[in-house]
């Protein structure tokens, strides 16, 4: 995903993700792993569920309540997520960490999560764009 | 009224402070207040000059300690009409409404008896006696709202559903809401029914003159930084027989007469017996100057003001048809609203783009969804130093401020 994206563009994929949502359901297979997450500033409070076989996530979706940025930030993510190592998620994961801090990060491995470049300036929203990253994370990180 | 310019000369916040690179809007009061530069001086006044524990020395600099503490009780005991050994000391409102809850309902509660509270308290008038639930084996059981507001006729009928009721524990004004209970009538129905009163002043001290007194409430508890006051102080008021029944919550130094090898201890009398440890002294001294700025303006002045800006933002936002507002027929300097089609927390950044400081979401209280009929609300409320010119940016912002996403990229 090249960063040259327009604002417009950004925009655009950040409300497409918040209005539909194409990740948010709860599995109706088994065999996913799930994780709690909620904000202490902010209203959202999601599930996050990981399907892994093999070392790969085949399938990632959420379920719960949570502002534009968390909904759309957390859908982002799903999709970003289905068919990577454990490897490759957890490296896509720490790159978009890199990124919402203003730390040098590989845009190349985020791809549409490139859009949420801006959320350092609403500090208070860090939260809400990585509450389903970090629970995607903490699935991910004793694998 | 008072001169609103002189005023905000007071506050050192209010002295060209941005945010996001914008002059600051501060409409969060009822989350916490700014200080008068007179409330720095007078915590300053205790590090500069007065520095020494209380009741625990020989030498003049802890005996006027002990006698900074005394002024400062009394300021407060005039202030909100109760007597001086009826005011306790404690980290805020919450540690207050903690103190009753395990000072006087886990020592008096029995299995089967129940506590009163609504669904629009806040969660320090809430979590605390779900707790002496647990411990006790009595039960909650809760008020019916009546258009959003809990009313003398919604007590009375819980009395009437419920046999056992002992404690009544309710906001005295709304933190949601902003609505004032009818404290005198509900405290009368509570004595006529064997209960006792218990007044969450949070909201309220601060904003309307408030009587201890003619209310005739049992308890009441507010905290110094939502009336300019600062953090970590705040006060329980009680009625002295009942303080002095009840048992003692925290304890250690300087709350006790003596104690012995056999574990007989014997508390001091109230309000002693509640302060263990070294008191917050430099927020007692900060305390106290609070109150004497508020004094000095006047509560009914203070209350005109809150009520005169909420008519005139809501006038203002009914112009639009963007804004959903819930309480309208409020009056204590506390809106809560919606954007049509905007998430609350989403609102909330919005404005913060703009140096607008309000605050989204349940605001604590966590029940009171069914009340508003929405998941989360965004909360404006002022104080006495917002200004009109305040409010029409806060206005202007709302209605015309652009997209949500103007946050991250317009900024």
């Amino acid at each position: 995903m090249p960063i040259s994206l327009t604002n417009e563009m950004m925009r655009a994929i950040i409300m497409d993700h918040s209005s539909n949502p194409t990740n948010k359901h709860v599995p109706s297979k088994e065999g996913y792993e799930k994780e709690h997450m909620h904000s202490d500033n902010c209203i959202d409070d999601l599930d996050i569920y990981l399907k892994v076989e093999n070392g790969i996530v085949v399938d990632a979706c959420f379920e719960g309540v949570a502002c534009t940025i968390s909904l759309s930030s957390t859908d982002i993510m799903c999709d970003l997520m289905k068919g990577k190592t454990i490897e490759k998620a957890r490296y896509m994961i720490e790159q978009y960490q890199h990124m919402m801090h203003e730390e040098p990060f590989d845009d190349e491995v985020l791809d549409e999560a490139v859009v949420f470049v801006n959320t350092s300036k609403q500090a208070a929203r860090i939260r809400c764009a990585t509450i389903g990253w970090n629970a995607a994370n903490s699935i991910l990180k004793d694998k | 009224m008072y001169d609103i310019n002189k005023v905000r000369a007071d506050f050192p916040m209010l002295n060209n402070k941005k945010m996001q690179g914008k002059p600051l809007v501060f409409l969060d009061n009822a989350s916490t207040t700014f200080k008068p530069q007179s409330v720095i001086d007078a915590m300053n006044k205790y590090y500069l000059e007065m520095n020494a524990n209380s009741h625990r020395g020989d030498y003049d600099l802890c005996y006027n300690m002990d006698v900074e503490i005394q002024k400062s009780r009394e300021t407060i005991a005039r202030f909100i009409n109760s007597e001086t050994n009826e005011v306790v000391f404690t980290s805020g409102d919450t540690e207050a409404l903690n103190l009753v809850a395990y000072g006087y309902a886990l020592e008096f509660l029995k299995p089967g008896d129940q506590i009163l509270i609504s669904e629009i308290e806040h969660a320090s008038n809430t979590l605390p006696w779900f707790r002496i639930c647990e411990l006790t084996g009595a039960k909650m059981c809760f008020v019916d709202i009546e258009d959003k507001k809990v009313t003398v006729e919604g007590v009375k009928k819980a009395f009437k559903e419920n046999k056992n009721i002992k404690i009544v524990a309710l906001a005295h004004t709304g933190n949601v809401l902003g609505y004032t209970i009818n404290a005198k009538e509900i405290a009368s129905i509570a004595h006529n029914n064997g209960a006792i009163l218990v007044l969450d002043g949070a909201q309220s001290v601060p904003h309307i003159p408030v009587d201890f007194k003619d209310l005739d409430a049992d308890f009441l508890t507010f905290s110094a930084h939502k009336m300019c006051g600062p953090t970590g102080i705040g006060c329980l008021v009680g009625k002295y027989e009942l303080l002095q029944k009840m048992a003692t919550f925290h304890t250690g130094g300087g709350m006790n007469v003596k104690f012995n090898k056999q574990g007989e201890v014997i508390p001091l009398d109230a309000p002693a017996k509640f302060e263990a440890g070294t008191l917050n002294l430099s927020a007692i001294m900060g305390f106290k100057a609070a109150v004497e700025y508020l004094n000095a303006l006047g509560m009914d002045n203070i209350h005109k003001h809150d009520e005169e800006l909420f008519k005139y933002a809501i006038s203002k936002l009914e112009k639009s048809d963007k804004v959903i507002i819930y309480n309208k027929d409020s009056n204590n300097g506390i809106i809560a609203f919606n954007v049509k089609g905007v998430f609350a927390q989403d609102e909330a950044t919005l404005l913060n783009s703009k140096g607008i400081a309000v605050r989204s979401g349940q605001h604590c209280a966590k029940m009171i969804n069914d009340v508003v009929g929405d998941i989360a609300t965004v909360r404006m409320s002022t104080y006495l130093y917002t200004s009109k010119e305040e409010i029409d940016i806060f206005v202007e912002n709302l209605i015309n401020g652009g997209d949500i996403l103007d946050a991250y990229f317009l900024n």
